[in-house]
């Protein structure tokens, strides 16, 4: 007989905090005493943490596959960038909470066309949505900077009080503090009702159709959130960078961002984590060496990953974690 | 013959050269996609496999044009179905998610692989001089090679098209495409169809891969830079049918083709831009049925 | 109380020139146990999706509770109090028993779009799932994963599940099918244990649970109406004899 105490105590478990949890973080802050020198490069893991965790509440919990969410990365990129550059708006705390929002709204209305489709159709559109968006940043060079990027783009010292220096310190703390505060809000909007609601939509729409859940509604409120938190990822790039390039806006930066999520696991949170740092740990070293090398080492590990370890990094750890419990008494 | 009408036709007959190669390379893509529903994004490996072969053929075995087509779409049939048998049908029960990553994943390994043997540098290849030069159709001259292209594609698109749908083999295709688990309970063996549709499909894709080498150039990156084209091209058409992918390529052919010439710098946009207006109208595509 | 809860006023369906249903009308009464027969392929779960707006129908009405619904999606159907199960298990195969059921009690509370709380501050949902499964025997699974139950079970929770939406009609389609007759007892204790308020449509094939449930019967053929009448009229039947030779008969 199962109580109803054991019963609450199964959700409230899901959700409370596990002493595992304190390590990315501990790592992230280590990294900083351990590695100084990379800190420039910690950042942009930090700032694709937290695009893969956009990109994990659509794709690993709702179910719905993009390949165009480098479209509201790049909003937010272009916002920020573009406050700065043409405005002279130089305070960069403000700039990010503008291109978190205008990605948000974006990601709203595109959202709301779009999820009225499904499959093959819904993939095309994202994919075409996103290159639309990029080719319309290109022709409209005068503001966007076009081919060539936006320049003239730099901010204030965060709060009036640190100065972005040039080996990145300011940044990554910077990063680190966007990323936790991020991290809450994905990490609560997961454990509620509504998170597992999405999880229902991913594993059986027909269902919850019957349920009288408004499917519609649940996924572009899901979807604008994530684009949302794509923007602030593309400010944070530009913020960094004091640059923003098309790129931003590619298939391919949708597609890498895609392939770092199933890397380090899907619908688990920190798969963003563990995939992104991989990941980009990995192309620095070894696409410097051979970039054919690179390229094949990772389309090979797509295919294994998708044959043989479907819940990533992440996954094989668990399974690793469930022989080590059989194997001990 | 004046300038406007002039430079019109040459949009119309350079996009008419460009669509014949997307319908042949994409057909088999609609119609295995139809089949199975399985994304296969890295169907333009087939097409890029087959420009190699070719020019391989040509370059180091002297084997003429024509007959080195013929080959390697043969030979990249034959070389598809392991490939089909054990990375793509593990997976039809699969999530989507799956099968796309899957795809890219088989595009990037294609595309180093190539690049490893062949070198980054686009392949050139020296077609027949039978196929050089214009030809005079008396109103004004055309560059033989698209004339080429284009007889060849409206006759392949001819016998494909009797195939599917005046042979018995093509209505067991279209029964399967339509209703899957109804053609198998009548006695159609969906499974073989479905291979035998996968290997001519693959084929295909590799005649086009050999005759676009001239006109789009060839390069291990062919696949990746295609990808979403192909993709376009039968999401727009619809999945499944013949009609759809010739009408989508010959629309999405000359609008790329058009856009591009009228504004270069803006102009890859429109095929964008008229696959999301077509797919947001009808989402299963032109002629597709499956909403 | 026999005033209809559920009415279906010339329904029809077409696709293309495929006709699945042929000016069908059709009248639940409330509190009824209305059993809905018929060979295969005669339509009965199409007629269970136009009801519950799986299916749009080609012409026709649908009306619950004196109010048109025809134009109404499946989500603000079921929020008016119509639940289905379906032929084969719909369930979130990779959750637990207890998850599939809070699913659906969240959303008829009308907690389910709530971002910000997490979902175990609502012991209440928790509880009424709970107390959902006890009464059908199935507590001490609540923890375990669907596909770790036997098919049975499963069929239960289905079931389960569309009662944790506190429906005021029930569209049970086929709920033995799949199961060995020797464990469909199950299935029949609990229709049968079903509260009088809520009303009740079953589509069966095995005829003795619809004798021992159903207080009145409807048959469809070809996607139109045959017949209709309390069960000892529709035994006696010819036409319905006639209609089922052929069709394997378990009662």
């Amino acid at each position: 007989m199962i109580s109803d105490a054991e019963s609450r105590a199964y959700f409230s478990q899901r959700s409370r905090l596990k002493w595992w949890e304190g390590l990315p973080w501990a790592l992230s802050v280590a990294a900083f005493f351990v590695l100084p020198d990379y800190m420039a490069f910690g950042t942009q893991v930090l700032i694709t943490i937290i695009f893969a965790l956009s990109l994990d509440l659509v794709v690993g919990f709702a179910g719905v596959v993009t390949l165009g969410h480098a479209a509201y990365f790049g909003v937010g990129a272009y916002t920020a960038g573009m406050v700065s550059a043409h405005l002279g708006w130089t305070e960069p705390i403000s700039a990010l909470l503008l291109a978190g929002l205008v990605a948000a709204i974006v990601g709203f209305m595109s959202g709301a066309v779009l999820l009225r489709y499904h499959g093959l159709t819904l993939l095309m559109l994202t994919l075409a949505t996103a290159i639309c968006l990029q080719e319309f940043a290109n022709v409209n060079e005068d503001v966007t900077g076009g081919f060539d990027g936006l320049t003239g783009v730099s901010f204030a010292p965060l709060l009036g009080l640190f100065e972005y220096d040039l080996w990145g310190h300011t940044y990554y703390w910077y990063s680190m503090v966007v990323l936790f505060l991020v991290f809450v809000v994905v990490r609560i909007i997961v454990n509620s009702p509504f998170g597992m609601s999405l999880i229902g939509i991913r594993e059986n729409t027909a269902r919850m159709h019957a349920i009288g859940t408004p499917v519609y509604r649940r996924l572009v409120s899901v979807y604008g959130v994530s684009a949302g938190i794509a923007g602030l990822a593309g400010g944070l790039f530009a913020e960094s960078n004091a640059y923003v390039t098309l790129d931003v806006l590619s298939f391919s930066r949708s597609g890498t961002i895609l392939i770092i999520l199933i890397l380090g696991g899907v619908g688990r949170l920190y798969g963003a984590f563990a995939g992104a740092v991989v990941y980009l740990v990995l192309e620095d070293e070894l696409a410097k060496m051979s970039p054919e090398f690179w390229e094949f080492g990772v389309g090979l590990l797509l295919v294994l990953t998708v044959m043989f370890a479907r819940g990533g990094l992440l996954g094989i750890f668990d399974r690793l974690r469930k022989v080590f419990s059989r194997a001990t008494p | 013959m004046s300038q406007l009408s002039n430079i019109i036709i040459s949009i119309i007959f350079d996009g008419l050269a460009y669509a014949m190669i997307l319908f042949i390379i994409s057909v088999g893509l609609s119609v295995t996609m139809g089949l199975m529903g399985f994304v296969n994004l890295a169907h333009g490996v087939f097409a890029m496999a087959g420009g190699y072969f070719v020019t391989s053929l040509m370059s180091v075995a002297g084997v003429p044009f024509i007959p080195a087509l013929l080959i390697a779409a043969a030979g990249v049939a034959v070389v598809s179905l392991p490939f089909e048998r054990f990375l793509y049908a593990p997976l039809y029960k699969a999530g989507e998610l799956d099968q796309v990553l899957l795809c890219i994943g088989l595009v990037f390994m294609a595309s180093a692989s190539f690049t490893y043997v062949f070198g980054p540098d686009p392949v050139p290849i020296k077609v027949p001089d039978s196929l050089r030069g214009q030809v005079d159709l008396g109103f004004r001259s055309f560059p033989a090679y698209r004339l080429f292209m284009v007889a060849v594609g409206l006759s392949m698109a001819a016998g494909i098209w009797y195939g599917f749908e005046k042979t018995l083999i093509g209505a067991r295709v279209r029964a399967a495409v339509d209703n899957r688990m109804m053609a198998q309970s009548v006695g159609i063996d969906v499974d073989r169809l479905f291979r035998f549709t996968f290997a001519l499909g693959s084929g295909l894709a590799a005649l086009g891969g050999g005759l676009a080498v001239d006109i789009l150039g060839l390069s291990p990156s062919f696949a990746i830079q295609y990808l979403v084209l192909f993709l376009i091209v039968v999401a727009v058409g619809g999945l499944g049918t013949i009609k759809g992918t010739f009408v989508a390529a010959l629309v999405l052919g000359v609008i790329d083709n058009g856009g591009k010439y009228l504004w270069p710098e803006g102009g890859a946009f429109f095929i964008y831009a008229v696959t999301i207006v077509i797919l947001l109208l009808k989402p299963a595509g032109l002629y597709g049925r499956h909403g | 109380m026999s005033d209809p809860v559920l009415q279906a006023v010339g329904l029809c369906k077409n696709f293309g020139a495929l006709e699945v249903a042929h000016n069908i009308d059709f009248t639940l009464k409330r509190g009824a146990r209305h059993a809905l027969i018929g060979p295969n392929g005669a339509g009965k779960t199409t007629f269970i999706n136009l009801i519950t707006g799986v299916l749009m129908p080609s012409s026709g009405q649908i009306i619950l509770n004196g109010q048109d619904i025809t134009g109404l999606g499946q989500a603000e159907r079921s929020r008016r109090g119509i639940a289905r199960t379906f032929q084969i298990n719909q369930l979130f195969r990779g959750l637990t028993v207890l998850e599939n059921v809070v699913l659906a009690i969240a959303e008829r509370q009308g907690i389910a779009s709530s971002m910000f709380r997490p979902l175990s501050s609502y012991s209440e949902v928790t509880d009424e799932a709970m107390e959902l499964l006890s009464n059908f025997d199935l507590n001490e699974d609540a923890l375990r994963r669907i596909d770790e139950l036997p098919y049975g079970r499963q069929r239960l929770v289905e079931i389960v599940i569309a009662l944790g939406q506190r429906p005021s009609v029930l569209l049970l389609d086929e709920p033995a099918a799949g199961i060995p007759s020797s464990e469909s007892q199950h299935i029949l204790d609990a229709a049968s244990a079903l509260s009088s308020d809520i009303t009740v449509l079953i589509i069966e094939h095995d005829m003795e649970i619809v004798f021992s449930i159903a207080d009145y019967i409807t048959v469809l053929v070809s996607g139109a109406v045959l017949t209709e009448g309390e069960p000892e009229a529709i035994a006696a039947d010819e036409r319905v004899r006639a209609v089922y030779l052929g069709e394997v008969d378990r009662g």
